[in-house]
């Protein structure tokens, strides 16, 4: 679970004639105004992190934060200005032509806001396009095109073209291409940001599903923080190019590390985001009443049993061990108590 | 005054006017001036100035120079020829081998090159042509005139026409279906029975050899321009002209670099036809959206399967309005090239005309066009075919087109067998019906035509009268009345206007290229030919746009018919006009308006229906009727566009006027017509397609540099 599958070091993407130039004087203080000034625009701003293997890292940022570029750096759909990125351990900056197509081809998937289907090719052909380009024959490449279809529930519209279909479905068509190669990196950008709210929800849970039984490597980017907190693993708080935060999704609630990332959290409905785990008293267990509520409960789906208790509510793992309690006024802190900070 | 300061444009285009008037009024015709018929060919004459350029001698008509610039650009037709001649005589003598001789012999490099060119034009279009028609050459070209001799069986027998029927219908069948099947057979049995087939066969093998090279050099260089902006900019002004030089100018040039033939016919066409193909391919690939691009690159593609995988289909839309324009060009190329020899229905075309046998020209005419209107429609459904995977299906399912080619392939042979049987002695129609030996209606026709002519006699004469001596004379001679100075001032004032000093300098330039070559009389009677056809066109074109649009059915039913019209050889268009008005500017007006109503039209339905549906609701919610919505909301937003049919329209007015020619009108057309049977036409040909190319690429600069304020000024770019 900890192996690291995508590393950054220090990545910097400046779009600009002089960028490179520019990089190696600012030593390492890119400051985004000057850089302006000079006509440069800075996309990504010194961004180091890594994210293991099966970890879902949401990138989440308003439009111009730099998240799709800091994912485009990733993908090398643009080359990075500055900073190392590594893709298991190998160099991505460093690799020629020939290597990049065959580490696209075998390990990386990528869904796209607009979906990007050729709007020439069935949806069974869209499917098979990556397949096909690999050199995987048609028969092959169209029964596991199939497969893809089943798996994203599009079955008996594989012969439709992409312009036939509804949002959610092109969508689908999008996500099932990029899974056609089996890879072990999966990047979506903004993948439900074009859809209706509620085919945005369905996709969410499709997508949560898939994940259960794909467990890939994935880097999401949304500008939904709702989705981000639903979705991720670890969120990655973006504003400028820089990334702001990178915590857990309680975490971020919790402990907002700027005034930017505050401002997102004011809204947020704790009991929604937060476990039990994340707000139990690990120091006392005593004293504790018949019901035992599990630490990887949401709040809100055991609040109403907590708070009708009079007693403290013991926590247990998944072994059934107690590991913490909860006090019922606890949870009417967490729900009420951090709007009152705000005020 | 208030009034001024409200609409200062309104001031500045009053104020250019005034002076343009003022400049008319203040400057006489001077006393020696008449409509001087014989200026370019620099006749000895006393009165004549004369100046020298290089060494060469220029002789003008002087005026004063408010009234005619001199045409200080006389020297140009001359360098040209010269510049040419040198190019293919004498410039960089090099050793070729020599096969026929058998030894080294110095030719120049460019007359290499050129006879090199030729020859695998030649070879390509004979190789079609004797797969249709029969013959030898192709095979002589492998082996040698002896061994043809020694065995005769070898000569490619042609296939019979029910075979290439056959074909054509099964192909169709197999591209889109039943209905365009049915129309490619009944257009091959038309082309059979009528005795178009030699000719039809040779026009089809000429077209078969230019629209393929078109289409892929104008894809491979659109696709360099789109690689990279320095081929963009080094292609661009070449574009631009050749989108508006007429396809006679540049008969003449490669008349001089290719000969006389079908092979040059084809390079010709190439030159016409690749120009619009690039400018589609270019703005097809910009229009992909960039996440498309990034998909393909994230599945992997190296760059070649980029392009011929993710790029080129995703552009489709725009490339196959390009392979339309291809063929169409194609198609009107293969009747103009039967000027410079090329063979088929053009070279009966024309014949039938010069002869006024206006049937025959109009038999002639419907093949091409139903060709044309064939291939167009083959090519467009071969684009847009789709493969089916899933169909479990067996050997004979999955063969059975071919399965029935080969079939009518044994059958039409021993049709044609047994027809040496039953037409002993006479021609086997069974195997190819001779050009004089068809049903023919020209008969019909001609009849037709003159009991029109006898019926109507009065009242077409009538129209004819009144529309030469009250409309046309006074307008031309209005036009030339201009000063030349006075049209300087004015395309300037209007270029400053509309786009400020760029525009005002592009102008100038291309009016001063104008006034300073030896025809500006000449450029004058085409503009005042193709302003009365660009003022009738879009009255009509703006009105049936209009009316069109009022419903969804009838719209579509009009592009389709835009579409139709479109595909036919702009050649065919004189043909029912001379039917009623013989040989006179009325006819050449009426083709005129005729043929650029198409865009006008078409430009209008499409503007009207880019208006976006919200904008729609909004008028309605606001209580407008029909009318109000019409004038208020759809007009002001869909004139853009409209403006660039506008401009279009100019463009197709300018070509029909060159043409008009033919039927024997006095602008510049008339002297490109004269120059492809002068052999120092190269250059006059060449210049005279400049200047027209150059009276159109004025308009297009101010439509443009005015469409483009417009739009961005109601936020629809």
């Amino acid at each position: 679970m900890s192996e690291t599958v995508i590393k950054c070091e220090s990545v910097y993407k400046i779009f600009g004639e002089n960028a490179k130039k520019m990089l190696e004087e600012a030593n390492g203080n890119v400051d985004a105004k000057t850089f302006q000034e000079k006509g440069c625009i800075v996309g990504v701003n010194n961004a180091s992190f890594e994210v293991a293997k099966g970890e879902m890292l949401v990138v989440m940022g308003l439009s111009g934060s730099g998240k799709s570029t800091l994912l485009r750096c990733i993908s090398r759909l643009t080359d990075a200005t500055g900073g190392k990125i590594f893709i298991e351990g190998q160099d991505l900056l460093e690799l020629n032509n020939k290597e990049l197509i065959d580490l696209r081809r075998n390990k990386m998937g990528m869904v796209f806001q607009s979906f990007a289907l050729l709007p020439h090719k069935t949806v069974v052909e869209n499917i098979a396009f990556p397949l096909q380009i690999k050199g995987t024959n048609t028969e092959d490449s169209i029964s596991r095109a199939m497969e893809m279809v089943k798996l994203v529930g599009l079955d008996g519209r594989e012969n439709y073209f992409p312009r036939e279909l509804s949002g959610g479905q092109q969508q689908r068509v999008g996500i099932a291409r990029s899974l056609a190669v089996e890879p072990d990196i999966w990047f979506l950008d903004e993948p439900f940001s074009a859809l209706d709210p509620l085919i945005r929800k369905e996709m969410q849970d499709e997508f949560l599903r898939l994940q259960e039984k794909l467990q890939k490597t994935i880097m999401f980017i949304t500008h939904d923080f709702d989705e981000a907190l639903k979705l991720a693993d670890r969120i990655a708080i973006m504003k400028d190019g820089i990334i702001e935060q990178l915590d857990t999704p309680a975490n971020i609630v919790l402990n907002p590390a700027t005034e930017y990332v505050r401002k997102f959290t004011e809204e947020v409905p704790r009991e929604k985001v937060l476990v039990i785990e994340d707000v139990m008293d690990t120091s006392s267990k005593d004293n504790l009443g018949d019901l035992k509520v599990s630490k990887d409960e949401i709040i809100e789906n055991v609040a109403e049993k907590i708070l009708t208790q009079e007693k403290i509510v013991g926590v247990v793992d998944s072994n059934n061990n107690v590991v913490g309690s909860i006090k019922p006024s606890k949870i009417i802190d967490t729900v009420f108590g951090g709007r009152k900070d705000s005020n | 005054m208030e009034y001024l300061k409200k609409y200062p444009k309104l001031f500045q285009w009053l104020f250019l006017l005034a002076v343009f008037f003022g400049l008319c009024f203040a400057i006489d015709v001077p006393e020696t001036y008449k409509f001087i018929r014989g200026q370019a060919e620099f006749i000895k004459d006393p009165n004549q100035s004369v100046y020298f350029f290089l060494g060469k001698e220029v002789r003008y008509y002087a005026f004063d120079v408010f009234w005619r610039l001199p045409p200080l650009l006389g020297w140009l037709p001359i360098w040209i020829n010269d510049s040419l001649f040198f190019l293919m005589n004498e410039w960089l003598p090099m050793e070729f081998w020599n096969e026929d001789t058998q030894e080294f012999k110095t030719r120049p490099l460019l007359l290499q090159i050129s006879r090199n060119l030729t020859s695998f034009m030649t070879f390509l279009i004979e190789l079609i042509r004797e797969i249709l028609l029969g013959g030898l050459n192709t095979i002589v070209a492998f082996s040698s005139w002896d061994w043809i001799d020694a065995n005769p069986w070898a000569e490619l027998p042609g296939l019979p026409w029910t075979i290439v029927a056959a074909g054509a219908t099964i192909l169709s069948y197999k591209l889109s279906g039943k209905g365009l099947a049915l129309f490619a057979g009944l257009t091959m049995i038309y082309i059979s029975i009528f005795g178009q087939w030699k000719p039809s066969m040779q026009t089809l093998s000429f077209i078969l050899v230019a629209a393929p090279l078109s289409f892929i050099f104008g894809l491979g260089l659109g696709i360099a321009a789109y690689k990279s902006k320095r081929v963009e900019k080094a292609l661009y002004p070449i574009l631009l002209v050749m989108q508006t030089m007429p396809q006679y100018a540049v008969l003449v040039p490669a008349l001089v670099l290719f000969g006389v033939g079908d092979h040059a016919a084809v390079i010709i066409t190439m030159v016409v036809a690749v120009p619009p193909m690039i400018l589609l391919t270019i703005l097809g690939l910009r229009a992909i959206p960039p996440e498309v691009i990034e998909a393909g690159r994230m599945s992997g593609c190296t760059n070649w399967q980029l392009m011929l995988k993710v790029l080129i289909p995703t552009a489709r839309r725009d490339i196959l309005i390009g392979v339309n324009q291809v063929i169409m060009v194609c198609f009107s190329m293969a009747v103009i090239s039967a000027f410079i020899g090329a063979k088929g229905l053009g070279f009966n075309l024309l014949l039938a005309l010069n002869q006024l046998n206006i049937g025959l020209a109009l038999e002639a005419g419907l093949c091409i066009s139903l060709i044309a209107i064939l291939l167009d429609k083959m090519s467009l459904a071969w684009a847009n075919k789709q493969t089916d995977y899933f169909g479990n299906l067996t050997f004979f399912q999955r063969n059975k087109n071919v399965i029935f080619f080969a079939a009518s392939f044994v059958i039409g042979i021993i049709l044609a067998y047994v027809g040496t049987f039953i037409f002993k002695g006479s021609f086997n129609y069974l195997f190819e019906i001779p050009h004089n030996k068809g049903i023919s209606t020209a008969d019909f026709w001609n009849k037709g035509v003159d009991w029109i002519f006898d019926t109507f006699f009065i009242y077409i004469k009538a129209f004819n009268t009144w529309l030469i001596q009250d409309v046309l004379q006074p307008m031309r001679a209005l036009y030339l009345r201009m000063p030349a100075v006075a049209t300087l001032v004015l395309a300037v004032g209007a270029g400053y206007l509309i786009g400020g000093i760029r525009s005002a300098l592009v102008v100038c330039a291309l009016t001063l290229f104008i006034a300073l070559s030896p025809w500006w009389d000449r450029a004058l009677v085409t503009l005042y030919m193709a302003t009365f056809g660009v003022v009738i066109s879009c009255l009509i074109g703006f009105t049936v746009g209009t009316l069109c649009f009022q419903n969804k059915k009838s719209a579509a039913f009009m592009l389709g018919i835009c579409d139709i019209f479109q595909t036919f050889p702009s050649f065919v268009y004189l043909i029912p006009v001379m039917m009623l008005f013989g040989i006179t500017d009325t006819s050449v007006l009426i083709a005129v308006v005729v043929y650029a109503t198409i865009p006008a039209t078409r430009y209008t339905i499409e503007g009207l229906r880019s208006v976006p549906v919200g904008l729609h609701e909004a008028a309605t919610m606001s209580g407008v009727n029909k009318f109000q919505r019409l004038t208020k909301i759809e007009f002001p937003l869909a004139f853009p566009h409209m403006m660039l049919g506008l401009n279009q329209t100019i463009v197709f007015a300018l070509f029909m006027v060159i043409i008009g020619a033919f039927i024997g009108t006095e602008d510049l057309g008339q002297y490109i017509l004269k120059a492809l049977s002068d052999k120092n036409g190269a250059g006059i040909g060449l210049t005279l397609g400049i200047c027209v190319a150059f009276i159109g690429l004025i308009f297009d600069n101010l439509i443009r540099t005015w469409v483009n304020q417009r739009k961005k000024h109601l936020g629809i770019s």
